[in-house]
């Protein structure tokens, strides 16, 4: 069991190094010629392993060397107060707040949506070909507008952001729901009809369990999803907290270490959402005995 | 150098497979030689190592040891001359190619010119009684005609040998009937070697010249009966005595490897 | 043991049955459509059109059992004429009373009821049945811009907050040379080379780790991981790479679409049986011969899946990096500009471009999807 996950681990980690060795081969290459236009100007002619040691630790560089982007979020996490408008846990607890929202916002929606649907023709046939359409549109430009104009009428900080977020996650949180709830095979139904189940019954003893691995997976989707929500959401606030606004302010400055510090944040925070939303689905799954469908 | 008449020699073969409960035995110490023209069944439960023998002599599966040649080459050099059709048990026709294009399939591969292509097609449906259905995508057909069009396909590359994995196990039994008629119709035409594996008695007894009876744990040979049923035959010869003797017989032999009791 | 091979493969999977419809729903639609009606006539709302509603209510009311498709032609009907009535009225502050609502209810009612209708039929014939498929989701987005427009109207919404819909058309119409402008350098530049240089490198790349199964336990989790990140942040980087023009928003779009195709092209040349595998092996097949008839073949559906996601990946990418700096020019620059300006009408205008393009573009490559996996089960059904 352990020698599987190891075998498993090691091409990751090998790919994982590989990427982390092109990364500092990069930053050498595309902040050398910032080393080069240095010397010129101080009329020097430093050697190319001098040059090159310098491109590691530049104020501004084209490609933070991984170890810049290590050292700036330690920076910006550990030795800073969480209450600072300059640590990073705080920027990412206020997008991880407002995704969070939205997320559980999104999948209530999207659930009630899906039952709807379900048991109803007529909205089946007229409604779900509009959210699926609604998923073509680009909904992340209208971002800014929908910030903007919940400003207008008075609705400020969390909940806006959230909306997107919501937006965002309904769908495939419904799309996945109305997999789920037809997915009974027309024998399981059939028996639900020997016994004279009520359309209620039917629903608790047979659909809403089948229906809950395809929940989960849209979850992780969705999860992820409204991550990104959020994080577009804070960028026509004015650059003034988030994630988002980080990545705006370091985009306005030209401050690349901390694009780059937000953007791994950002990373880390989805990815340990899907993993926790796959436990969690993992975990129901198995007390519902469908770990293996 | 083998007797030419000699198309599949097999001696003392065994195959093991290794799994995290121990090591299973699937063949052991398999002798068996199969002549030009014979159409020899492997006949036995789950697990007796019948597939698996044929995946041996189709170079699917590689012996543990002992020793196998087939047309005198070994398994993989046969494979690499194209030297047998395979029929697996579902029709496997690709979804997105017609019948005809799937007929076609195996003869691409082999490198063959357009026109070699659409005689050998057209001639191998017809043989298999599809002709004019070659547009049809295999969706569009019943199951029966579905595997009737992968033994087209299997016949297209014109071997001597042809290699049957339960090619009619998934039908039901009035198709099965009919296709196994048209497939010993097909034997007596093409006089090629043939062989077979299936579970059910009455099949083997109904086709074969050649019975090879197997039992598992270890999967092993039984006993061979040699069939003197005449080789003109019927679906009415089911009826006869000669018939029900031989059935007897198989079902005896399937007895002796106590296998009912155990049966996976 | 090969005994028991999946015998499923080109059989689809079972249909569920839908439970049974609430037939109870149409006598409360047009029911209500005829008391809204008599309401609305009691409250002094024209009465020309409320005595019509009214009538059609009760007649579709009375005869349901006749025949589903002319009361859904006659509710439809006087929906839309109704509808066509109230919006000549809405611009008439003293037209807009109790009454006037209660018609709109009422129309409303009606449509939903004729799209309940069409929802039910039952019917065999194909080329029929299509025309419903279609019919009834166009009517439904039909009757959500007409209650947009007399809602917005009516109710005199601030055009700050949400203007009308004939208010965008007709933006839409005078601005047609900005749209169009931005629209090129957005879409037909940024959104299109970058999607076609995305998906094309993680179809090559996928191809090429194709013979590497270390490579492709390597870069299989990472690029599942990397899906699932919010990639448009790596917006204001390309920008500061590659400058203010479109090459920095195609750059985003390439990384945007690259992993999706990654993975899914991985996962989908490994979607052949064994059963396959073993029939090209029986062939004597070489590595190119199995890969370009049977494991291409074979990866489509999967190809087209991430070719559809990236389609919409592609235009969020693009807009959102405008967002982080463009010349002024681009459907995301005119946004947020717009915004800023407070001009709803044109950002509205933006995204009906977006909208449009966004869904054509997804239907473009569906359309190919049904013609090249035709014979895919979910493409059959």
């Amino acid at each position: 069991m352990v020698s599987r996950h190891v075998n498993a681990a090691i091409p990751v980690i090998v790919v994982t190094l590989a990427i982390v060795v092109l990364w500092y081969v990069g930053a050498a290459l595309l902040n050398l010629s910032w080393e080069k236009s240095v010397a010129e100007r101080n009329g020097t002619a430093p050697s190319t392993i001098e040059m090159l040691r310098n491109t590691m630790h530049q104020e501004r560089p084209v490609l933070p060397a991984p170890h810049q982007v290590v050292s700036e979020i330690i920076d910006t996490t550990i030795h800073k107060k969480i209450t600072s408008k300059r640590s990073l846990i705080y920027h990412a607890g206020i997008t991880l707040s407002s995704s969070m929202l939205g997320f559980l916002m999104g999948t209530l929606l999207g659930i009630v949506l899906a039952v709807i649907i379900v048991y109803n023709d007529a909205l089946n046939k007229s409604l779900l070909p509009w959210i699926i359409a609604s998923q073509t549109i680009p909904i992340l430009a209208i971002a800014p507008m929908i910030i903007v104009v919940l400003n207008a009428v008075g609705i400020q900080g969390l909940l806006p952001k959230a909306f997107i977020s919501m937006y965002l996650s309904f769908f495939p949180v419904a799309v996945g729901m109305v997999k789920g709830l037809n997915s009974p095979s027309s024998s399981h139904l059939d028996l639900m009809r020997t016994y004279s189940a009520s359309s209620w019954q039917t629903f608790l003893k047979l659909r809403l369990p089948t229906s809950l691995p395809f929940l989960f997976t849209s979850m992780k989707v969705a999860v992820a999803i409204s991550v990104v929500g959020a994080i577009v959401a804070e960028l026509p606030t004015g650059a003034v907290a988030g994630l988002g606004a980080r990545l705006l302010a370091g985009s306005y400055y030209g401050q690349t270490v901390q694009i780059w510090s937000a953007l791994v944040v950002a990373s880390v925070l989805a990815a340990l959402l899907v993993v926790i939303v796959g436990w969690l689905g993992d975990f129901v799954n198995r007390r519902m005995g469908l770990a293996h469908g | 150098m083998n007797d030419a008449s000699r198309v599949i020699e097999v001696n003392g073969l065994s195959l093991i497979f290794p799994t995290s409960d121990g090591d299973v035995h699937a063949l052991q110490d398999i002798d068996l030689t199969i002549n030009q023209g014979d159409f020899v069944s492997f006949i036995g439960p789950s697990g007796c190592g019948k597939t698996t023998l044929l995946r041996v002599i189709a170079d699917l599966e590689q012996a543990t040891s002992g020793s196998i040649e087939v047309n005198g080459m070994t398994p993989e050099e046969a494979r690499l001359a194209r030297a047998y059709g395979y029929v697996f048990q579902a029709a496997s026709l690709y979804p997105w190619r017609t019948i005809a294009s799937n007929v076609a399939l195996p003869l691409e591969i082999m490198g063959l010119k357009g026109d070699e292509i659409r005689s050998r097609v057209e001639h191998n449906l017809a043989l298999v009684d599809l002709a004019g259905f070659g547009r049809k995508y295999p969706w569009q057909l019943s199951g029966g005609m579905q595997q009737r069009a992968s033994i087209a396909r299997a016949l297209a590359v014109e071997p001597d040998l042809l290699l049957m994995d339960e090619p009619f196990g998934a039908l039901d039994e009035i198709v099965r009937d009919h296709l196994n008629e048209q497939l010993l119709k097909l034997w007596a035409k093409t006089n090629k070697t043939v062989v077979f594996v299936t579970h059910s008695i009455p099949e083997a007894v109904f086709l074969s010249n050649k019975i090879v009876v197997m039992s598992p744990r270890p999967g092993r040979i039984q006993e061979v009966i040699e069939s003197d049923l005449p080789a003109e035959r019927d679906l009415s010869i089911r009826e006869t005595q000669a018939f029900l003797h031989l059935a007897n017989r198989v079902r005896d032999g399937l007895r002796a490897g106590h296998s009912y009791d155990e049966v996976s | 043991m090969a005994e028991s091979v999946n015998l499923h493969v080109i059989t689809g999977e079972p249909q569920a049955a839908r439970p049974y419809r609430f037939r109870a729903m149409e006598r409360f639609l047009f029911g209500g459509a005829g008391m809204l009606a008599l309401l609305g006539l009691l409250l002094q709302a024209p009465w020309q059109i409320s005595l019509a509603t009214l009538a059609v209510a009760l007649i579709a009311f009375l005869q349901l059992k006749r025949s589903r498709l002319l009361a859904a032609i006659a509710t439809g009907a006087m929906a839309l004429v109704a509808a066509n009535s109230l919006i000549d009225l809405v611009d008439q502050p003293e037209a807009i009373n109790a009454g006037f609502w209660c018609l709109v209810a009422a129309a409303w009612l009606l449509a939903w009821g004729c799209v309940d209708q069409l929802s039910a039929i039952k019917t065999l014939s194909r080329s029929y049945r299509t025309v419903l498929n279609v019919l009834i989701p166009v009517l439904f987005g039909l009757w959500l811009l007409i209650l947009w427009e007399l809602l917005t109207r009516g109710l005199n919404v601030p055009q700050v907050l949400l203007p009308a819909p004939s208010q965008i058309g007709q933006r839409f119409m005078e601005s047609r040379a900005i749209l169009w402008m931005d629209f090129k350098q957005t879409f037909l530049r940024a959104v299109l080379i970058g999607y076609a240089i995305g998906c094309g490198a993680g179809f090559i790349v996928a191809i090429l780790i194709d013979r590497s199964p270390f490579l492709q336990r390597g870069l299989l989790p990472i690029g599942n991981l990397v899906s699932a990140l919010p990639i448009v942040g790596v917006a204001p980087i390309m920008v500061m790479w590659f400058g203010f023009d479109w090459p920095s928003k195609a750059a985003v779009v390439i990384i945007m679409t690259f992993f999706p195709m990654l993975v899914n092209t991985v996962s989908g040349l490994s979607a052949a049986q064994p059963m396959q595998h073993d029939l090209m092996k029986t062939y004597a097949a070489s590595y190119w011969q199995s890969l370009f008839k049977l494991r291409i073949p074979e990866a489509l559906p999967f190809i087209f899946n991430a070719l559809k996601i990236n389609s919409t990946l592609a235009m969020i990418g693009a807009i959102v990096a405008e967002f982080f700096g463009t010349p002024t020019l681009g459907m995301g620059f005119r946004i947020s500009t717009e915004v800023g300006r407070m001009n709803v009408d044109m950002v509205w205008a933006e995204i009906a471009v977006a909208a449009l393009a966004g869904s054509l573009f997804y239907g473009l490559v569906a359309l190919l999807e049904r013609i090249f996996t035709f014979w895919h089960p979910s493409v059959r059904s």
